[in-house]
């Protein structure tokens, strides 16, 4: 209907936001000095850039810090180490100040529309709060913001008094975004905005965001689990695996033509609800490794099915995969990304036993 | 900058689009509570926390106004030419009978008592709970070291027999001075208080709510103010309300083994003490009456906590 | 009120053999402060002995306490249950049989799995314990024995070296796992009914598909009848052969799983289908339903459905529409919807061809007309 939402840019140009080197490591602490015990390798090298105008979406299993990642970039924490620049600007080194006057321009929107939303608190204060951070101290002109806001979002002006409780998931989910959206910010990262909403509400949610998207001419950071909304929405990808990339690349690159053993088997885990299209699937095995102790060289080898089929190369386990250019925009990191052909998927999903998958195998 | 929100008539239409999906008309828009009010009404559905808040407003209404109808001052009593240990037990003149030794009136006494009783109870509350809010707060937020100190403090004051304390003190500051227990009991109530308030920052400082706040610059202070501090508000209300009847008990106590307020001001605690050495020749109502009274407060107060417990819990419906 | 039931309503016949699971009527109701909620509304459906059946619907549609309901395990009160109601498993009435009796039931011959693994299994003991307990108070064998066949159900849900493992805690194992245990307790007294309550939402993709797989395959091994309870339609659509799609607790549309996501037939179904995100529909809006999920307290007076229904008209607003059975369709088929009775006649040519036209643009098979 609106067929002049930009979804194939190319990636051209200057970045918005160029990420390299991204690490954020969060320290366990234990025993009664509270001494530092172990390490979460939460976000651990990751370099993207996002072009202006597009939709970058970020897509992995739970605890594989694409919040981490997503925080990080805003530096709402504190990155480990490694650079982002946004629009030219070196956000690391930024001073508090400088930093608070750059957040209007990037903004995030939450995943949990309950507790996001601080429930003693009424709707203007809760969208209002920024524009007064930001130095807009009439109160009666940031009041005039906030009802346009809200208006933006699909919401009454009303219900400025009214107090995040008396709204529904999805409603609350539109005062999130018109938090967001009240700064008028060039950039936001979306962070699972629609997974804890139900199907019905999701598509008037991704609705918006694209609607808000073509009238703001917003660049998006979009990170789901979600295969098919990522599909959707976005113009490239990020396949994230135990706090890395594995794989880069638009979305046709990604859906058309996997070249990440991870990416192939996320795919054909999605549960079609077109009976037609079914197909059998290829199922991992064990679960994601925890990121305190990241398997050494390849940190999907444990679970790898390709290195499993290749009679479990020495390489895999040895030396760390890069992400590496296989076509224009198109990065993979995997060592034997080329031995994937027409029937490797097909061959595997034919020896498999569904039930053996409880374990992965050892380093 | 307020071009992004512009008024062309292309955008007024896809407005009404999106209000339609969002599809507004209907179930916001019935009724708008605060958080309060929707506690108040879950709060007026507990029954006994009722009973327990019109027990409560009752004694400080007593508190307040009986001493003044009933005013007692120790210098004034004439003492009898012959001390009657025997009392005399209930009667209509004497609702609560007549102690033993001096002759009061035991309803008297115990009027006289709730004043300084209450406010023991509850000025004690507001020391702890001031105390133990500021120190839970810079612990929670500021964190690291200072956390550490501070956690150790309580950790030392939890460990200090307060007997022995109110002993020392009274070698000081004069022994049975009302202030005194005050400031002692505040003092000793503050530390469970910083706990949770700590925890409650803990958790809350990581709540995506406040983290929205700091996307869009908000600031510590108004961070602290508007986000962590009515949040953690109700927990507070709770421990502060067992607090009130915990030194209420606690005066009792200190006050009948002797350390507590001296009898030339009636606490129930103290109108006990002197109570016990006569109970063997009968005097039943004398000690009955004041130990009444705490049993009653004691018991609406924690009603009444039970009900904001649950009153001031989001998750409970029912 | 099942407990306190004073003159038990005069119970119907019996199922046919075949029918193993027979709900009829199912009214679940929560007393509350703000008033009643009525969770589960009315609901009727069968599945037979060895067959598969999910129940699909949104947040807070009825599904889990249609289950509960089922199992016997809602607090009564707050829940009151309609006097009239009856389930019929395996022959027997068990919604009004004394509480002894179900729990002779409940664990051997219809046994259930929860969405969250670690709140259903009991943190202080170990798994081996846990699932030895259930075979030895159902099938009354020896310690030993116990073990035994608590160890061989581990291994037949794919844990290695069960041995071992049975000495583990719920915490120390990661969350496919745990379900996989409770896979395994569950079918550790080889029930003839499984309920599976959202088993795979708190799981990730790869462990999810695992664990589908595995349901799956022993589903078919044991040959016990499942209900899957479940809000994904990707889900619903390749694990079971019947649907019951609830909105508001009532049941508004059922049919097989193919007939269901192929031609659905209450406008709740068709514009939730509409609303999947795919690959052909990149570049345009998504379809949308309307507005919110009616509030419980506020339900609208008629059909439940129409403030949100692109098709309504003013009969939605006041007949409540029956599920009614679906023209030129088999028995089981059925949508409720007037569109579907006499007076929606003329419409439902007309809504069935805009839905046809939206699936075709979803999938890709026709320009999006706009
Ligand atoms: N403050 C923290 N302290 C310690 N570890 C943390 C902290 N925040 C996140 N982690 C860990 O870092 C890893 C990445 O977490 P993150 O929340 O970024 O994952 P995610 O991809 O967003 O997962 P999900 O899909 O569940 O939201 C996890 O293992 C998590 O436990
Ligand atoms: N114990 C209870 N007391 C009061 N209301 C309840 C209770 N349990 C469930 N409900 C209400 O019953 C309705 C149906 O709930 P149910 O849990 O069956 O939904 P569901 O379809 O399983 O949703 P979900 O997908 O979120 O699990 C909801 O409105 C819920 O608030
Ligand atoms: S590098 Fe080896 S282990 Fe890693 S994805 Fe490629 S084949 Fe698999
Ligand atoms: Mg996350
Ligand atoms: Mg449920």
């Amino acid at each position: 209907m609106t067929a002049e939402t930009p979804q194939s840019i190319s990636p051209a140009g200057a970045p918005l936001l160029h990420v390299k080197g991204l690490k954020k490591h969060f320290p366990i602490h234990g025993g009664i000095l509270k001494r530092q015990v172990a390490t979460v390798y939460a976000v651990d090298g990751v370099d993207f850039d996002v072009f202006p105008g597009e939709v970058f979406s970020l897509v992995g299993e739970s605890g594989c810090g694409k919040t981490t990642l997503g925080r990080s970039v805003l530096r709402l924490t504190e990155p480990t180490a490694g650079e982002v620049q946004f629009d030219g600007t070196d956000i690391i080194g930024l001073p508090v100040d400088e930093l608070r006057r750059l957040r209007r321009q990037m903004q995030i929107i939450f995943q949990d529309p309950f507790g996001s939303l601080n429930p003693r608190m009424p709707i203007s204060d809760i969208i209002g709060e920024g524009l007064l951070a930001q130095g807009l101290t009439d109160r009666k002109a940031r009041d005039k913001k906030v009802e346009d806001a809200l208006e933006t979002v699909g919401l009454r002006r009303e219900y400025t008094r009214r107090y995040p409780h008396e709204f529904s998931g999805g409603q609350r989910q539109r005062i999130g975004v018109a938090r967001a959206l009240a700064l008028e910010p060039k950039f936001i990262v979306c962070d699972e905005p629609v997974s804890a909403l139900d199907v019905s509400i999701q598509s008037q949610v991704l609705n918006l965001l694209l609607d808000l998207r073509r009238d703001f001419n917003l660049t998006y950071l979009f990170i789901s689990h979600n295969l098919s909304v990522i599909q959707y929405f976005s113009d490239r990808v990020g396949v994230m695996y135990l706090g890395k990339i594995m794989e880069v690349g638009t979305v046709d690159d990604l859906y058309r033509n996997a070249r990440h053993p991870y990416t192939i088997a996320l795919l054909s885990a999605i549960p079609d609800p077109d009976p037609r299209r079914r197909q059998k699937r290829l199922v991992l095995k064990g679960d994601v490794p925890s990121p305190v102790a990241p398997p050494p060289g390849c940190r999907f080898s444990t679970r790898c099915w390709l290195r499993e089929q290749l009679g479990n190369p020495e390489r895999c386990t040895t030396e760390e995969p890069e992400l590496r250019v296989i076509s224009t925009g198109h990065r993979v990191a995997c060592h034997f990304e080329d031995r994937i052909t027409a029937t490797t998927v097909a061959d595997r999903v034919a020896a498999q036993s569904v039930i053996d998958t409880a374990i992965a195998a050892p380093v | 900058m307020s071009d992004v929100f512009s008024n062309e008539p292309g955008i007024e239409a896809e407005r009404l689009r999106r209000a339609e999906e969002a599809g507004e008309d209907y179930e916001v828009g019935l009724e708008s509570l605060s958080q309060w009010q929707l506690a108040w009404r879950k709060f007026r559905h507990h029954r006994l926390a009722l009973i327990g808040l019109g027990i409560i407003a009752t004694l400080i209404v007593v508190a307040i106004a009986g001493p003044i109808l009933m005013p007692f001052d120790f210098a004034t009593i004439p003492v009898p030419d012959k001390i009657v240990y025997q009392g005399s037990p209930p009667s209509l003149a004497h609702p609560m009978g007549e102690t033993g030794g001096l002759q009061r009136d035991v309803l008297e006494l115990v009027v006289n008592g709730s004043r300084t009783s209450l406010f023991i109870g509850f000025s004690s509350m507001f020391i702890g709970v001031t105390i133990g809010t500021i120190v839970g707060s810079i612990a929670g937020y500021v964190g690291g070291f200072l956390d550490n100190l501070l956690m150790r403090i309580v950790d030392v004051m939890l460990s200090l027999p307060i007997l022995f304390v109110i002993l020392v003190a009274g070698r000081f500051f004069g022994n049975g001075s009302v202030v005194l227990i005050v400031v002692i009991f505040g003092l000793f109530s503050w530390m469970g208080v910083s706990r949770l308030v700590r925890s409650q920052f803990l958790s809350i400082r990581e709540s995506e709510f406040v983290e929205a706040a700091r996307a869009v610059g908000v600031r510590d202070r108004r961070i602290i103010f508007r986000h962590i501090l009515p949040n953690a508000f109700s927990p507070i209300v709770v421990v502060a309300s067992l607090i009130v009847a915990g030194n209420i008990i606690g005066e009792a106590f200190v006050s009948f083994l002797g350390f507590g307020v001296s009898p030339t001001t009636p606490t129930w605690g103290n109108i006990l003490s002197n109570a016990l050495t006569f109970i063997p020749l009968g005097n039943w109502w004398w000690p009955m009456f004041p130990g009444l009274a705490i049993i009653l407060t004691v018991l609406a107060v924690n009603f009444i906590g039970d009900g904001l417990r649950d009153a001031l819990d989001p998750r409970s419906r029912a | 009120m099942t407990e306190t039931l004073s003159a038990p309503a005069p119970l119907g016949s019996p199922p046919a053999h075949e029918v193993l699971l027979d709900v009829r009527d199912m009214k679940t109701h929560f007393k509350v402060l703000d008033g009643i909620v009525p969770a589960v509304d009315g609901v009727s459906f069968s599945l037979g002995r060895g067959q598969t059946l999910g129940i699909v619907g949104e947040s807070g549609s009825g599904k889990s306490v249609t289950a509960l309901t089922i199992m016997r395990l809602l607090d009564i009160p707050p829940a009151v249950i309609g006097a009239e109601s009856e389930v019929w498993f395996d022959g027997r009435e068990i919604l009004h049989m004394p509480l002894d009796s179900m729990r002779r039931i409940r664990g051997k011959d219809m046994a259930m799995i929860f969405q969250e693994p670690l709140t259903s299994l009991n943190p202080v003991l170990s798994i081996g314990e846990q699932i030895g307990e259930q075979v030895r108070l159902h099938l009354k064998v020896s310690r030993h024995e116990a073990r035994d066949r608590s160890i061989e159900s581990l291994r037949s849900v794919g844990i290695p070296s069960p041995e071992a493992r049975i000495k583990q805690f719920p915490h120390e194992m990661s969350g496919g796992m745990r379900q996989r245990v409770m896979i395994a307790m569950a079918l550790s007294c080889e029930p003839k009914l499984l309920i599976a309550d959202e088993p795979t939402t708190a799981l990730d993709v790869t462990i999810q598909a695992q664990i589908l797989e595995l349901l799956k395959v022993i589903q078919q091994r044991t040959g016990s009848a499942l209900l899957l309870i479940t809000h994904d339609l990707g889900v619903v659509a390749e694990m079971v052969d019947h649907v019951v799609v609830m909105y508001a607790g009532q049941v508004v549309e059922q049919g097989t799983a193919n007939e269901v996501m192929l031609e659905p037939k209450a406008p709740y179904t068709m514009g939730l289908l509409e609303s999947i995100p795919t690959a052909e529909k990149r570049g345009g809006r998504l379809s949308v339903i309307k507005g919110v999920v009616p509030s419980p307290f506020h339900l609208p007076p008629a059909c439940r459905f129409e403030p949100r229904c692109p098709y309504a008209w003013d009969l939605c607003h006041e007949v409540a529409p029956e599920l009614y059975p679906v023209v030129g369709s088999g028995s089981g088929r059925r949508a409720r919807c007037h569109l579907h009775q006499a007076a929606g006649e003329s419409r439902r040519v007309a809504a069935l061809e805009l839905h046809a036209d939206a699936m075709r643009v979803g999938r890709g098979l026709k320009e999006d007309p706009a």
